[in-house]
C-alpha cells in the first residue's frame, strides 16, 4: 500500500448526496480479475452519454477543476462492497475523498488502498463546496500526521482510527499483522472449536 | 449489566484486542463468489501465503452467470473467464464450489441458510454487502470488502472495530398484505439511508418473532440499505427447525448440544442499546419505492412527497417523476421477481397463489429467477411451474440476474421495473433503467395488471 503523509492540492466539488458504489463504478465493469484500469470507468454513467460522448455538465469534465482531492456530498459510498469503487477512485487519481458522513464498508476498503477518508462537519462542507465551485484553483492541504484539513473556509480536524492512520502513514496493511498473531489464532481455535 | 445478542456472538470470537486500535475477530464462515474474490487470490498468491482454512470457506457462481442455456458455455468472454478463475482458485485451494449447474449451486445468501452453512452464533463474513442476511439466524454476518476476503483467507480473521449496537421493534399485527419486505422498506423509509451507518441492528418484537426464516432472511438482507452492516434476529425454535436436518448442520446429539447454547444467546433483559427504535405494525402497508435509493419509499397509496433539496430532485428527475404524484395507475413493462432478499420458495409461493387462475399483462417481460436449483426444484415439485407457466409467466435459471444486470439481463434504458430486489440506484438494473423496490406479491400483481395498483384493494 502507498505510503501517505500530507498532501497539498486543488479539489474537485461533486456536491450530490447518497452517492453509491453503483455510481462510483457500475457492476457491468467488475467482470476484471485483476485491480487494473478501473479509473478509466469512474463514475462512467454520469462522465459519459451512453453513445460514448462526454457529459460535460459533468464536473469532472469541467477543465476548470483538477486535483486528487475529490469533495462530496453526505454519504458517500453507501451500497455494495464492490472494493472496485476503491480502485476506480485510486485509479483515477484520487487520494482524498472529503465528506460529511461515509458508508462504513466503502470507508474500510478506503483506507485499505491509501486513499483517505475526511469525514468534517455538515457545516464545513456546505461552505468547502460553495466556495470550491466559485474558485476552483483554491488549494488543499490535508495532513494525515496532525489530523486536518486546511482550506481557504479554514482549517477543521478529522478523525482516524489510530491503528488505520499508522498503517497509511508506514504503508501497513491488515495481511501482515494478522499473519503475525498466527498462533494465538491457532490457539484460539484450539480453545474455542470442538 | 445485560449483554445484547450481538455483544454475545462478537465476544465469543474475539481473539485479540489491539490496544487504542481494533480487534481481531474469528470468522466461522467465509463466502465467495466469481466477482469479488479473484484479486484476493492473486493477492495471496503474489505475496506467496496459503489460504489458512479452506474448509471454513464456501464458493458459489452468482453474481455473473446467465439466466438462461446454463448447460452452453457462456457467450460473453470475461464472464466465462472470471467463472474459469474461480473454479481455478477453488481447485489449487481445495475450496468447495458449487459451480454453475450443480445442484448446489446458486446465490450465495440463498444457498449458505439452505445447506445448513448458516448457524446461530456464527460470525460470517462474504465479498458482498447483502451478506446480512444470515443475521436471520442469529449469526453476525456482514458484507467486506477484497482486501478484507484477502485478509480472511490468509487468517480466517479480521481488523475490525466493534460497532455500535441498534435495535429496531416493531410490535402488533401487521395488516393483510403487508410483508417482511414490506416491513423493512418501510423501516428504512423512516429512519433513511445512513441511520444504521456504524451500527449493528438487532430486530426485534412480535412481528419478526411471527415471521418465517425467509421473512426474517429478507428483512436482514436490507440492513445494509439503511447503512448498517448487519442485522440480526435472535434464534428461537422457528430458527432451530428451519436448521435441523440440512445438510451440513450438526445432527443428533451434536445438535442438541448446539440449541442449548444457541438457546443462551438472545438479548437479556437489561441490556441497553447505543441507539433504539420502535414502530407500530398496524402503521405499516404495502411500500413501493420511488427514488434512486431504498430510504425513498412511500406506502403505495401515498403520493410521492415534495423536498425542496437537489439531490431529491436529481432523483425525481432520473426517475421521471414529480413531487406530489401517485405511482397508482403507472404503466410498468418489466417485473423482476428475484433477488437475495426475495427469491426463496416462500416469495414464490406468494407470487403463484395470486396469478393463479390470472394473466400476465401482455405489455409486460416479467423475469422469475429463483435464488438456487432447490428453489427450482420446489417451484416444480410444489406445481407453481405449471401455476406460472398457465399464466403466461416462464421461469429462468437461478442467479443474481436482474438484480445488478451484470449478465445479459438488463432492464432497458428509460423502462420502470417493479422489482422484489434490494436497490434502486441509478442504472442498477442497467443503463438509465429506473427500479421500483416492492414485495413479491406487489411485483406479481403489476406483471397481472401491467400497471401499478392498489393492491390493499385486490385482497380477499
Amino acid at each position: 500500500m502507498e505510503k501517505f503523509t500530507k498532501l497539498t492540492s486543488r479539489a474537485v466539488p461533486l456536491a450530490t448526496e447518497n452517492i453509491d458504489t453503483d455510481q462510483i463504478i457500475p457492476a457491468r465493469f467488475l467482470k476484471a480479475t485483476d485491480k487494473v484500469g478501473f479509473g478509466d470507468n469512474v463514475f462512467r454513467d454520469w462522465r459519459f452519454h451512453k453513445d460514448g460522448s462526454l457529459n460535460n455538465e459533468f464536473v469532472l469534465n469541467n477543465t476548470n477543476y483538477s486535483g486528487s482531492i475529490l469533495v462530496a456530498g453526505d454519504n458517500f459510498g453507501c451500497g455494495s462492497s464492490r472494493e472496485h469503487a476503491a480502485w476506480a477512485l485510486t485509479g483515477y487519481g484520487f487520494k482524498v475523498i472529503v465528506s460529511s458522513f461515509f458508508a462504513d464498508i466503502f470507508k474500510g476498503n478506503a483506507l485499505n488502498n491509501g486513499l483517505l477518508p475526511v469525514q468534517v462537519s455538515a457545516g464545513y462542507l456546505k461552505e468547502l463546496m460553495a466556495y470550491l465551485q466559485e474558485n476552483p484553483t483554491s488549494e488543499i492541504v490535508v495532513n494525515l500526521e496532525e489530523q486536518s484539513i486546511e482550506t481557504a473556509i479554514g482549517t477543521a480536524t478529522f478523525d482516524i482510527d489510530p491503528y488505520k492512520k499508522t498503517c497509511m502513514i508506514n504503508g501497513y496493511d491488515d495481511i501482515d499483522y494478522l499473519i503475525s498473531k498466527k498462533d494465538q489464532i491457532t490457539a484460539f481455535e484450539a480453545q474455542n472449536m470442538n | 449489566m445485560g449483554k445484547t445478542l450481538f455483544d454475545k456472538v462478537w465476544d465469543a470470537h474475539v481473539v485479540d484486542t489491539i490496544e487504542n486500535g481494533p480487534q481481531i475477530l474469528y470468522i466461522d464462515k467465509h463466502l465467495i463468489h466469481e466477482v469479488t474474490s479473484p484479486q484476493a487470490f492473486n493477492e495471496l498468491k503474489q505475496r506467496g501465503i496459503p489460504v489458512a482454512r479452506p474448509h471454513k470457506i464456501v464458493a458459489t457462481a452468482d453474481h455473473n452467470t446467465p439466466t438462461v442455456n446454463q448447460h452452453l458455455p457462456i457467450k460473453d468472454a470475461l464472464s466465462r473467464k472470471q467463472l474459469t478463475q474461480l473454479s481455478k482458485n477453488c481447485k489449487e485451494n481445495n475450496i468447495p464450489l458449487y459451480d454453475l449447474g450443480h445442484k448446489n449451486n446458486g446465490i450465495v445468501h440463498v444457498i449458505a441458510p439452505e445447506l445448513g452453512f448458516t448457524q446461530p452464533g456464527m460470525t460470517m463474513v462474504c465479498g458482498d454487502s447483502h451478506t446480512s442476511t444470515h443475521g436471520a439466524f442469529g449469526t453476525i454476518a456482514f458484507g467486506i470488502g477484497t482486501s478484507q476476503v484477502a485478509q480472511v483467507f490468509a487468517s480466517q480473521c479480521l481488523l475490525l472495530q466493534k460497532p455500535k449496537s441498534l435495535r429496531v421493534s416493531v410490535n402488533g399485527n401487521l395488516k393483510k398484505g403487508v410483508l417482511p419486505k414490506d416491513v423493512i422498506l418501510y423501516i428504512i423509509a423512516k429512519l433513511g439511508t445512513n441511520s444504521g451507518t456504524g451500527f449493528f441492528c438487532e430486530y426485534a418484537g412480535n412481528v419478526f418473532e411471527e415471521m418465517s426464516m425467509e421473512g426474517r432472511m429478507t428483512v436482514c438482507n436490507m440492513s445494509i440499505e439503511m447503512g448498517a452492516r448487519g442485522g440480526m434476529i435472535a434464534p428461537d425454535q422457528t430458527t432451530f427447525d428451519y436448521v435441523a436436518g440440512k445438510e451440513y448442520a450438526p445432527k443428533g446429539e451434536e445438535f442438541d448440544k448446539k440449541v442449548a447454547y444457541w438457546k443462551t444467546l438472545p438479548t437479556d433483559t437489561d441490556a441497553t442499546f447505543d441507539k433504539e427504535y420502535s414502530f407500530d405494525a398496524a402503521d405499516i402497508e404495502p411500500m413501493i419505492t420511488y427514488g434512486t435509493n431504498p430510504g425513498m419509499g412511500i406506502k403505495i397509496t401515498e403520493n410521492i412527497p415534495d423536498f425542496n433539496d437537489s439531490s431529491f430532485e436529481k432523483s425525481l428527475e432520473y426517475m421521471n417523476f414529480k413531487k406530489g404524484e401517485s405511482l397508482i395507475n403507472k404503466p410498468i413493462n418489466y417485473v423482476f421477481i428475484g433477488s437475495c432478499t426475495n427469491s426463496r420458495i416462500e416469495d414464490f409461493r406468494i407470487a403463484a397463489a395470486y396469478v393463479k387462475g390470472k394473466q400476465k399483462a401482455t405489455n409486460v417481460n416479467a423475469w422469475l429467477v429463483p435464488g438456487s436449483q432447490k428453489v427450482a426444484k420446489q417451484i416444480t415439485e410444489e406445481g407453481l411451474q405449471t401455476v406460472f407457466e398457465a399464466a403466461g409467466f416462464v421461469l429462468r435459471q437461478p442467479g443474481c440476474s436482474a438484480c445488478l444486470a451484470m449478465n445479459d439481463d438488463k432492464i432497458p434504458e428509460g423502462e420502470y421495473c417493479v422489482s422484489t430486489s434490494n436497490r434502486n440506484f441509478e442504472g442498477r438494473q442497467g443503463q438509465g433503467s429506473r427500479t421500483i423496490l416492492a414485495s413479491p406479491l406487489v411485483a406479481a400483481a403489476t406483471a397481472v395488471e401491467g400497471k401499478i395498483i392498489d393492491i390493499t384493494q385486490h385482497l380477499n
